[in-house]
């Protein structure tokens, strides 16, 4: 039983006792229903992937970047997933899971808003309640997705704690859990928090490399020399990893936020960045035990980075677990390098990248002969969400890449 | 239960000093956040607290993340947080206050205080400069009983109790569970949902005291209380305690005339609880 909630030494169950009777509940529809496929759920799924989702999403060769790097690069278009991120494959699963279960009430956490919107539309399209935290500066930097939350009939509460951003928001939401417990399920966003989450939302987000896997091979005649991916809680991550795991000669690349560097100010308990895998320490946040970022006391740290999507403290256990193994390489890269490579993406390729996904796209710039001759990139998200956040940042850093806007400011 | 040897010297069959405190009638077991709003003041608090009747003190050891409090309990581990207080600054006041007060002191805190303490990973350095401290137990909410043979293993050596919290989901099935492993007392969370003051004692509360009637460790009722009325509606229920922290939180909160009115509201909650057990249980007819 705990062999099972664990990767290794990292996962298990850390959550208030009054959690503990949802979380076995729940374990017991994990098992049933997705790994026995108990009363066809995951046909339901997967065909609900399909028709509502827009499921598969194409891999891309991106013909300029091939160029550019003199390699032949690859998108994982997760961005052309309904609602515009690989959250959805995720968030329906576990509406669908919860309504299988009988819960009446959803809540879940969102830090992008992507999971929240992705949570929120699973929810009207099953017709269930839905009410999402959301930190204060995650609200002011990602509008559209409030809009969007709110438009598909979800609640949005603000999180006004600590910084504001997503690990306050999960520790809204569990306290609301923890209430509610009875009939509210928690979708959680990322492959996070107590067993049986990290495994199960993995498994839903491994329709990524099951399809990329197919994907390439009829493409390029073979497998990956890498497959890269950004790494916030980590499951676009796990998503277009896991069905490669076994494949020993594929490089697994997980980037993660470098934010404005990598010193820790210990004083003010705040990380500059959030890159908890590479850089973090053993320990326990949010039912998990995992990487993360922490004074020396164990306090946790407030993270940093321009995209509110990798902006937390923590990671998925299974991806601390295969970093150790050294079966996944963690890499980051800062701010800059990532709002130069949204702009890129956009001008070269016409598709308009999430700034999480971008992390991933400025690794490939930075580092390409570290990623073989042929390489996929999963481009976990669209970019609409981050356009005022990246005009504003762009600006202020005197971004070459980017175009000027100060003309249009102020008409109406 | 067995006690494998460990830490011979310790009289381990007999009862602790926790478990001790609920000898003499029904007990009030009291809240606060050490360094809120810095250590001086809390050693004052305690001292107020146990002039009061309080007969247990659980100090709590701010951790950035408490999952399971309320809002009142968040915004005061965020002031002691401001003030610094760390785990080496709160065994030192423990150590002060353990030797100055005659009641037992019972951290609360959350795993990843407890796990990253010391040089060496796991809970054994933190158990080790609790017993040093004079700490008699453990309280760690986010910490099941699934999880917590490790700890236990570290609070048998060091002679500590490992306090577990029945909820009102809990299960009977993971109520043995948590009796195997449990001593001190049995904290009965009255109802579902995080810390804070309430206006009222839920029914979960009875609920959860008739399913431990038959328990030997004593059981005290938390969340929610806040008033006379409701200590003795509770230990009428069954309960040999109440523990209360948000409304003592509160009054340290309001920084006026702190340690007076703490005093007096333990001496209230106190006698609420002797007034309940002065009364004859009625039967639980739902
Ligand atoms: C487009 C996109 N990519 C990546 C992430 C990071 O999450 P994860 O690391 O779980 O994939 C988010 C989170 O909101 C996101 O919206």
């Amino acid at each position: 039983m705990s062999s099972e909630s664990k990767f290794g030494e990292y996962g298990g169950q850390y959550v208030p006792e009054a959690l503990m009777p949802a979380i076995e509940e729940l374990t017991d529809a994990y098992e049933r229903y997705v790994l026995d496929n108990e009363d066809g759920f995951m046909d339901e799924f997967r065909q609900r992937l399909r028709d509502f989702g827009g499921r598969p999403t194409p891999l891309q060769r991106a013909d300029r970047l091939s160029e550019r790097y003199d390699r032949e690069v690859y998108l994982k278009r997760e961005d052309l997933l309904h609602g515009g991120a690989h959250k959805l494959n995720n968030a329906l699963g576990q509406v669908l899971l919860a309504k299988y279960m009988g819960k009446e009430r959803i809540v879940a956490e969102t830090g992008a808003g992507q999971h929240g919107t992705a949570t929120a539309m699973a929810c009207a399209h099953l017709d269930v309640d839905c009410e999402i935290y959301m930190g204060r500066t995650d609200i002011n930097r990602q509008r559209p997705n409030v809009f969007r939350m709110r438009i598909h009939d979800a609640e949005v509460n603000p999180v006004d704690i600590g910084s504001g951003t997503l690990k306050e928001a999960i520790n809204e939401t569990m306290r609301d859990w923890a209430t509610n417990v009875e009939d509210t399920h928690y979708v959680i966003g990322s492959v996070v928090g107590p067993h049986p989450f990290p495994r199960m939302v993995r498994d839903f987000q491994s329709v990524i490399s099951e399809e990329a896997r197919d994907q390439i091979r009829a493409k390029a005649g073979r497998l990956p020399d890498s497959v890269v991916a950004c790494a916030g809680g980590g499951s676009n991550t796990m998503g277009a990893f896991h069905e490669f795991v076994g494949d020993g000669d594929v490089d697994l690349v997980a980037v993660e936020a470098g934010g404005s560097g990598l010193a820790i100010d210990e004083e003010e308990e705040l990380a500059p960045h959030s890159a908890s895998l590479s850089t973090g320490d053993d320990g326990v946040l949010h039912g998990a035990r995992t990487k993360l970022l922490q004074s020396r006391d164990g306090q946790i740290l407030e993270s940093h980075s321009v995209s509110a999507g990798l902006d937390y403290s923590g990671v998925g256990p299974e991806l601390a677990h295969l970093a150790d193994e050294g079966r996944v390489t963690p890499v980051n890269v800062g701010d800059d390098a990532a709002l130069e490579a949204f702009h890129r993406l956009s001008k070269t390729e016409g598709i308009i990248p999430a700034l999480e996904s971008s992390h991933a796209l400025a690794y490939l710039e930075e580092h390409p002969d570290e990623l073989g001759d042929l390489v996929v990139v999963n481009v976990s998200g669209r970019g609409d969400k981050d356009l005022d956040t990246v005009i504003e940042e762009s600006a202020r850093r005197n971004l070459d890449a980017a175009p000027t806007m100060e003309v249009f400011d102020g008409e109406q | 239960m067995s006690s494998d040897g460990a830490g011979g010297a310790d009289e381990s069959a007999t009862e602790s000093d926790v478990e001790a405190a609920f000898a003499d009638g029904p007990a009030l077991l009291s809240y606060v956040v050490a360094g809120d709003p810095d250590a001086e003041s809390t050693a004052e608090y305690v001292r107020a607290l146990a002039r009061g009747g309080a007969d247990v003190i659980e100090l709590g050891l701010p951790f950035s993340e408490p999952i399971a409090e309320g809002p009142t309990i968040q915004q005061a581990i965020r002031r002691a947080l401001d003030a610094g207080m760390t785990p080496d600054r709160y065994f030192d006041l423990a150590a002060e206050l353990s030797e100055e007060v005659d009641v037992p002191l019972v951290c609360m805190t959350y795993y990843n205080l407890i796990y990253q303490y010391g040089s060496e990973e796991g809970p054994e350095p933190f158990v080790a400069a609790a017993a040093e401290a004079g700490i008699s137990g453990l309280i760690v909410p986010d910490l099941p009983v699934d999880e917590s043979a490790p700890l236990k293993a570290a609070c048998e050596d060091h002679g500590l109790d490992l306090v577990f919290i029945v909820a009102p989901t809990t299960t009977d099935e993971r109520l043995g569970r948590m009796l195997d492993r449990a001593s001190g007392f049995v904290y009965v969370q009255g109802r579902l949902g995080t810390t804070g003051a309430r206006s009222d004692v839920s029914s979960e509360t009875h609920g959860s005291l008739d399913r431990l009637a038959e328990t030997d460790l004593p059981k005290a009722v938390g969340f929610g209380i806040s008033e006379r009325e409701h200590a003795r509606e509770i230990v009428a229920g069954g309960a040999d305690g109440v523990v209360v922290g948000s409304e003592f939180v509160d009054i340290v909160a309001s920084g006026e005339n702190v340690a007076d009115r703490l005093e007096a509201k333990a001496r209230e909650l106190k006698q609420g609880a002797l007034d309940g057990a002065t009364e004859v249980p009625e039967p639980e007819g739902k």
